[in-house]
């Protein structure tokens, strides 16, 4: 996982509100074998459409979503937050997330802000043709006209996001823990401890 | 925590490598079954961080999903090929990635292969007490040994693979105690269907529950797993059922079941794990086994369900809003009426299978109806399906294969075929199903597909009438 701190530049003013998870990647794209290349079915059915927001000169490649309400509502899929990765997004602007998705994209290293309507909604106005600077060390959303709006964290997921430390990495680093446990259950339940059909 | 504990705490408290302030636990984990479709990307990460796998000794791999449930060899024994790229793709990726990290595969032509929860009871790798996950929510199947099982994501997968651990919450406790007796030819499906049309899809949502009372002592542990494995569809992270002397019976001498000394200090350990008296639950619901009959599903939720006796209802029947809504929406997707007779309600195709009811038992209900008969005319595809490679030997051995293929079923080979449709049996669009899996949402069986939730004697009774029928008029 990527360290994230400073995230700058094209916020795509999306907006809408509960973007399901099968608009951001449908079920058909779930037959992948990689988390690489789902860029290309993200939003599908909206980017079908001649001159969509995603696929502007403009737009396309931005790092930062600016959506509406309860974003990634409807199923587990992880595959959700893979597709933004592979679009190129790594922080979504929104007034509320579904929990599943905000923590999917925790663990694949996408920052969700999240902000009150009016924020929003005057993001929305201001990333039509200006870039956008979000700091998480700070934990602020700032444009280039002075606007300054300060945002929450988990201070873990904070942690864990500015270090790039994958939860992965973080219980390998609870080793010697790890170890200590494996070494009971051997001797307390040997019968766990392996699995062999000899 | 001392004082009295229940089955969930013991095991959960046995499992616990630390816990944290914010409530979140490290749970050692003691069995990992990986499949082909939610593993590549795991591997795939695992690759590009050097990582391996810790204990690839604990981890099983078996394509399951989105095999054909036809010849998967030539005569000459030359794999077939698979037509779906993407499924061919999957399956690849398996059969690459297994080795690479040196994990066990049970390939898709091996005997043993089936659907992963059929194959980790029946191989004794799923054990009592043992903390079992998968990247699939019918993991919950395993319960019914008194596992304490539930489905992962792939990113889980990740972890488990990489630390044999995950990170968790501790659920809240619910025991659903079914006292009494299954009347004759009512079975564990019909239980597990009642539980769900009681509890509602998102009854159960936070909790693990554990399955009590007289009723589910009495079932076989086959019975058991059919109902643990639904458990997920009331919304619970897991289902548990205490183990007894029917479930030590059931490991006893199976591939990866302990042996020697080990078993005996086992037994003794599983003995150990039953709810002490006076533990608590957060909820506990009670359930009279004599009031439920063999039962079916209506909707495109496996909470609407109603006794075979029953009429479809109507949407205004329901107090709340919102499940008046859902219910028109299903009624207008199953194409039903309400006040429309259950038994009046044809089908065109049957699939007797999935990790819910493809154990031999099922086949021996199933068989038992269609015993001597005729599928009907205006069923144009029935299909029965066992969960493993050992299930279709046994089957066959006690000549029930001839039984199904005699009525004019087909028989076929093991694997999850018709209860997701990503393999290449689907359910046509439009078309009714009378189906023993465990999801009947919209286009699970194929898009446009319409299903309804049965027993395995109940799908059986339907291939034979063309109609949801009451397989009691069968038991002579
Ligand atoms: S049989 Fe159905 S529910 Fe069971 S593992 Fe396969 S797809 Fe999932």
């Amino acid at each position: 996982m990527k360290p994230i701190n400073h995230v700058a530049g094209t916020a795509i003013p999306f907006g809408a509100k509960n973007v399901d998870t099968d608009v951001i990647i449908p079920a058909h794209w779930l037959k992948t074998i990689t988390r690489e290349g789902l860029g290309k079915g993200a939003f599908e059915a909206i980017r079908a459409e001649e001159g969509n927001i995603f696929d502007t000169e403009r737009n396309k490649g931005a790092p930062i979503l600016i959506a509406g309400d309860n974003f990634g509502c409807g199923s587990s899929r992880e595959h959700a937050a893979w597709a933004l990765l592979d679009m190129g997004i790594t922080c979504v602007i929104a007034p509320s997330f579904s929990d599943i998705f905000s923590g999917n994209a925790f663990k694949n290293g996408i920052l969700t802000v999240v902000l009150p309507q009016e924020a929003i909604d005057r993001l929305l106005v201001v990333a039509v043709d200006q870039p956008i600077d979000v700091d998480l060390e700070s934990q602020t959303v700032t444009t280039p006209f002075q606007d300054r709006f300060t945002f929450e964290i988990d201070p873990f997921r904070k942690h864990c996001l500015l270090g790039g430390l994958d939860e992965v990495g973080l219980t390998l680093s609870r080793d010697a823990a790890i170890k200590q446990h494996e070494a009971k259950i051997a001797a307390d339940l040997p019968f766990l401890a392996t699995a062999s059909a000899a | 925590m001392t004082g009295p504990k229940t089955l969930y705490e013991k095991i959960w408290d046995a499992h616990t490598v630390e816990s944290r302030e914010d409530g979140t636990s490290l749970i050692w984990i003691d069995r990992h079954l990986v499949h082909e479709v939610t593993s590549p990307q795991a591997f795939e990460a695992l690759r590009a961080a050097g990582r391996k796998v810790r204990r690839p000794d604990l981890t099983l791999a078996v394509p399951d999903h989105n095999l054909p449930t036809t010849a998967r060899r030539d005569s000459a024994g030359h794999r077939i090929a698979i037509k779906d790229p993407q499924s061919a793709q999957q399956l690849a990726a398996l059969e690459k990635n297994a080795p690479e990290f040196g994990i066990r595969l049970i390939g898709d032509a091996d005997r043993e292969q089936g659907i992963v929860h059929v194959v980790g009871p029946e191989q004794g790798f799923s054990l009592p007490g043992a903390t079992i996950v998968c990247g699939d929510s019918h993991t919950a199947c395993h319960g019914g040994l008194g596992a304490l099982a539930f489905g992962i994501g792939t990113s889980e997968v990740e972890h488990v693979l990489a630390t044999q651990t995950l990170q968790l919450k501790r659920s809240k406790t619910m025991e659903v105690r079914v006292e009494g007796e299954l009347g004759a030819g009512v079975t564990a499906k019909d239980l597990v269907l009642h539980i769900c049309g009681t509890l509602g899809a998102s009854g159960g949502t936070g909790y693990v529950i554990e399955y009590t009372g007289s009723a589910i002592r009495g079932l076989s542990i086959e019975g058991r797993l059919t109902v643990s494995n639904m458990a997920i569809e009331h919304g619970a992270r897991a289902g548990l059922i205490a183990p007894d002397e029917k479930t030590f019976a059931y490991v006893q001498g199976r591939p990866y079941a302990p042996k020697g000394a080990d078993w005996d200090k086992a037994v003794a350990w599983w003995k150990s794990l039953a709810t002490d008296p006076g533990a608590t639950y957060d909820k506990v619901v009670v359930i009279n086994a004599a009031e439920i009959a063999p039962t079916v599903t209506w909707g495109t939720s496996p909470e609407d369900t109603v006794a075979i006796g029953g009429v479809v209802p109507a949407p205004e029947s329901f107090a709340d809003p919102s499940k008046q809504e859902a219910a028109r929406k299903s009624l207008a997707y199953m194409g039903l009426t309400p006040g429309q007779k259950m038994t009046d309600v044809e089908v065109q195709n049957v699939f007797i299978g999935s990790c819910t009811n493809s154990r031999i038992e099922d086949m021996r209900a199933a068989a038992a109806v269609v015993k001597g008969r005729r599928k009907a005319d205006n069923v144009r595809w029935a299909i029965v399906v066992p969960g493993s490679g050992l299930v279709k030997e046994q089957a066959e051995a006690e000549g029930l294969d001839k039984i199904f293929i005699e009525a004019g079923l087909e028989w076929r080979e093991p694997g999850c075929s018709a209860c997701l449709a990503m393999n290449p049996d689907k359910v046509p669009s439009g078309e009714r199903c009378a189906s023993t899996s465990n999801r009947n949402f919209v286009g699970r069986q194929g898009p446009g597909a319409r299903t309804h939730l049965v027993s395995p004697a109940m799908a059986a009774a339907a291939a034979v009438t063309g109609k949801l029928t009451d397989a009691r008029e069968f038991l002579a």
